[in-house]
């Protein structure tokens, strides 16, 4: 990511935006499953995974309850229909067959995408001391560190590796915050998923560095169903990172993955995200559609969950990193950045479900709108009777640009317990005229300033944000808000 | 009940008056009622509060004959005291008097206006019923520069003679420009079990003001939904007062589109419960043009077993610019069994605009108890003195003198 920002000049950039940056495909043969959606298709993948009995149930289980659901349509942002029948469920890079030792025996190709997508694996791995578990399309490709990693215990591996290898703690968390039995999106992707990340932080141990994974949607056509598990043993501590980026393509994309995170007693799990998916051309044509699950299980006393996302990309975002606060004492947090720009639209938010004692929660949400884009911040706070002496905060602010833009707040909050207390404020305003000639004055450009402006009234989210990701995502916000002040 | 409901209408229709382009109209309205049938919690804005299964458990099956032939007894000892008012009266649904002596007479045209006149909007499965079910329609009109001398006091009152009724009331207000009103509505009932569904248009020309109280503090049996339509011109004012105490259930939804610049909508309100009492306030801001201002307020306190909802939504048009918009909600939650539910909304399209909500709910703050207590209170009387400032606070809010000093004496504060 590093040498892309290096840019020298403004213009380049402006120019980079234009063309979408990390619009490009490889030309790699892929394996796909046939087109559309049966049990066969399910078979297929679980065939070829070679995955164990279980698991296919586990699938066809939810294949099972999918057939009943509907495609729920409450959301603002609404979208052409999507033929679930004219998909790939499955396609993976054919140099995977034998699955490479090492780097250096990965097909060039998948290295040179790696390279224009600013993660040069080897690289990486050796100056920042990160874990790169790299997703091209459907099947991990390569994981680095493992060996530092596993001194300490902590399993860091794709999800199909982790079914073969560690199937008991696979079997025991898998579906327990997202069951097979949730709503369409989450079941479709029970049904389907092809691989993500799971992570396991044993007993007392805090993971020494941060755990990140980059996603990637390549072939056309393929949905995208991501499945990453994260758990956190007793007294742990994890920070996971997630980027995505993903080429340039005329037809809508989905993506429908789900994030499940399990804290128990004492331990801690934070998990940041920074979303640049592609966000279809100016007159928003194309562009990813990112209907994503994720959800946080604090199931021990003391533990507790962080959300951070940072949402620049996609056609559509439609997503609510929840947290379901079950221990007692336990923490949630929410930070968002969201910005639209275009024609971009996004539908996204929190729940925070208070069931244990003494349970906290707060919220801090940031949108922009700028363009011809539309932003909803959609949230539920919902105190359990149980859950005595429970406390949220909720903040939620939009920043408009221009009058053809939308920003929307929906909160809900629902409280049935009177020890708790819940607080919920929300603004919307514009970057006055005053701020931005000041900057002015001062020697910025209008872009400059209003970029400071933003940056400025993100603060509080993106100081929350790992070093490695503040710097990025800094540079993100300016980059999405280009051309978006008149 | 489908089939007890055409008949219900044709006996209510039967020896009336009207037109039969009008019961035809009336016809569709109840078609469209039948179809759709009492709102429930599948739909967005009846999601806290179902009322389908609301009237299914309190009432049971409804009977919606409407008997608009024969008169009724007014009792007069229902009427509001130390107060100088105009009134019109309901009683079981039926108009039994129209009085504006304190007025002078060429200033206010009351009229009756045929169902084709009346132009009803599309709102819910709820107003469909209450077109097709209600009885003649009433249009209160008030002359350019009239501002009426006393307040006109509405009186929604059953007698005991009903019981299981759907009652349907619709009053359609026009203020001319310069003009004001102030608009009471008084619930007052002696039947239990019944639905009252109360439907208002309300329309303020330019620079006319309208200031309407909405009063249910009398303890009953019933269920309640009323629902102002207000569309306002250039410099109009509309305030808005609901104190919601009385029935088992009650639903106030305030529709409001500011359609001139310089026009401002208030509301304020009270949901004060008890045992089982479920109320709610939803109310729905539309700024439309640039230079509108609204603004509420609303707070609940809520004992045991009860339960309150308030749902706000401020929506800015794009060519609204330069709209102030405010909210706040705020409960006290008195017992372990009372909830409180809220969804404010912003829905914004314009981007030089200044709006915001807060929502905030929680116990009584033990750390204020101790203090006045540390002065000498015993614990229920710091309690009260802490949940009377609550109120207080929106009470303050009401503009009018006499009013206010009304529904201060009504909720037992020493005025």
């Amino acid at each position: 990511m590093k040498e892309e920002f290096k840019m020298d000049t403004r213009e380049k950039e402006i120019e980079n935006l234009k063309d979408y940056k990390y619009g490009f495909s490889t030309d790699i043969e892929n394996i796909k499953a046939p087109k559309g959606l049966n049990e066969d298709v399910i078979k297929f993948i679980s065939n070829i995974k070679k995955e164990p009995k279980w698991m296919l149930e586990f699938r066809l289980n939810a294949f099972k309850r999918f057939k009943q659901l509907k495609e729920p349509n409450w959301q603002k942002p609404k979208y052409p229909k999507i033929d679930y029948q004219d998909l790939y469920y499955y396609s993976a890079p054919k140099s995977m067959k034998d699955k490479p030792k090492s780097l250096d025996e990965l097909d060039p190709k998948l290295l040179e995408t790696y390279k224009k997508l600013g993660i040069p694996l080897q690289e990486q791995a050796r100056l920042n001391g990160i874990a790169v578990d790299a997703v091209f399309d459907s099947v991990s490709v390569a994981t680095t560190f493992k060996e530092e990693l596993t001194k300490q215990g902590i399993i860091f591996c794709s999800m199909s590796e982790a079914i073969q290898k560690h199937p008991d703690l696979v079997k025991k968390y898998l579906g327990s915050v997202i069951p097979t039995t949730d709503h369409f999106f989450a079941t479709l992707n029970s049904a389907v998923f092809t691989d993500g990340s799971f992570v396991y932080i044993p007993e007392g141990v805090k993971c020494p560095m941060e755990l990140s994974t980059y996603f990637r949607i390549n072939a056309s056509e393929t949905g995208q169903f991501e499945r990453t598990l994260i758990i956190a043993d007793k007294g742990s501590y994890v920070s996971y990172l997630e980027g995505c980026t993903a080429p340039m393509r005329d037809e809508n994309q989905l993506h429908a993955a789900n994030v499940e995170l399990i804290a128990l007693d004492d331990a801690e799990i934070k998990y940041s995200t920074v979303q640049n998916w592609y966000p279809g051309d100016e007159n928003g044509k194309g562009g990813i559609y990112n209907f994503v699950t994720k959800r946080g299980l604090c199931k021990g006393k003391n533990s507790k969950i962080s959300w951070t996302q940072v949402e620049t990309g996609s056609a559509i975002t439609w997503k609510y990193p929840s947290c379901i606060l079950k221990g007692d004492n336990s923490i949630g947090e929410f930070y968002s950045i969201a910005i639209t720009n275009n024609y971009q639209k996004a539908d996204t938010g929190t729940k925070m479900i208070h069931l244990g004692k003494n349970t906290k929660s707060k919220i801090i949400s940031k949108g922009i709108s700028a363009g011809h884009s539309d932003m909803t911040y959609r949230g539920l706070v919902d105190i359990n009777s149980k859950a005595k002496n429970a406390s949220n905060y909720t903040q939620c602010d939009s920043l408009l640009m221009g009058n053809k833009c939308g920003a929307h707040t929906i909160p809900y909050i629902k409280n049935k317990n009177f020890d708790s207390n819940i607080a919920h404020e929300a603004t919307t305003s514009k970057i006055s005229e005053e701020q931005l000639h000041y900057c002015q004055q001062r020697g910025l450009s209008s872009e400059e300033a209003v970029g400071l402006i933003v940056n400025g009234f993100c603060k509080e989210v993106l100081q929350q944000l790992p070093m490695e990701f503040a710097v990025e995502a800094q540079k993100l916000v300016g980059i999405s808000l280009e051309g978006s002040v008149g | 009940m489908n089939e007890q409901i055409k008949i219900d209408f044709e006996k209510t229709f039967k020896t009336s008056g009207l037109s039969k382009t009008d019961i035809d109209l009336k016809k569709k309205f109840l078609d469209k009622f039948i179809l759709n049938g009492f709102p429930n919690r599948k739909l967005e804005n009846w999601k806290f509060s179902d009322i389908n299964q609301i009237i299914h458990k309190n009432i049971g099956e409804l009977s919606f004959f409407s008997d608009y032939s024969s008169s009724n007894k007014i009792d007069t000892s229902v009427f509001i005291d130390g107060l100088e008012h105009n009134k019109i009266v309901f009683i079981n649904g039926r108009v039994e008097k129209i009085d504006f002596s304190f007025e002078d007479e060429d200033k206010i045209k009351l009229n009756e206006i045929s169902e084709t006149e009346s132009k009803i909007q599309n709102f819910n499965s709820l107003i469909d019923l209450n077109n097709a079910f209600s009885d003649k329609i009433y249009k209160i009109s008030i002359k350019k520069d009239y501002h009426l001398k006393k307040p006109l006091v509405i009186y929604h009152t059953t007698n005991n003679k009903i019981k299981s009724k759907s009652i349907s009331i619709r009053l359609k207000f026009e203020l001319d420009q310069n003009s004001s009103l102030r608009l009471i509505d008084y619930n007052y009932h002696q039947s239990e079990k019944n639905f009252i569904n109360i439907f208002y248009d309300l329309e303020l020309k330019k620079n006319s003001i309208l200031k309407n109280y909405k009063i249910d503090n009398n303890h009953n049996k019933n269920i309640g939904y009323s629902f102002n339509n207000i569309n306002q011109d250039e410099n109009s004012v509309s305030e808005n007062f609901i104190l919601s105490s009385g029935s088992n259930f009650f639903k106030n939804e305030i529709y409001c589109n500011l359609n001139g610049s310089y026009s401002s909508a208030f509301v304020n309100g009270i949901i004060s419960l008890l045992n089982d009492q479920q109320h709610e306030i939803r109310t729905s801001i539309n700024h439309l043009v640039e230079n509108t201002k609204s603004y509420q307020l609303i707070k609940s306190v809520l004992g045991k077993d009860s339960r309150a909802i308030y749902q706000g939504k401020i929506f800015v048009n794009s060519e609204a610019q330069k709209t102030d918009g405010y909210q706040l909600s705020k409960a006290i939650l008195l017992d372990e069994s009372s909830e409180f539910n809220a969804k404010p909304e912003l829905e914004i399209y314009a981007d030089d605009v200044k709006c915001s909500h807060g929502s905030a709910s929680g116990s009584l703050d033990e750390n204020s108890i101790f203090y006045l207590m540390s002065r000498g209170l015993n614990y229920q009387q710091s309690k009260e003195l802490l949940i009377n400032g609550f109120i207080l606070d929106v009470i303050d809010k009401i503009t009018d003198a006499e009013v206010k000093n009304l529904v201060k004496n009504m909720i037992g504060f020493k005025v």
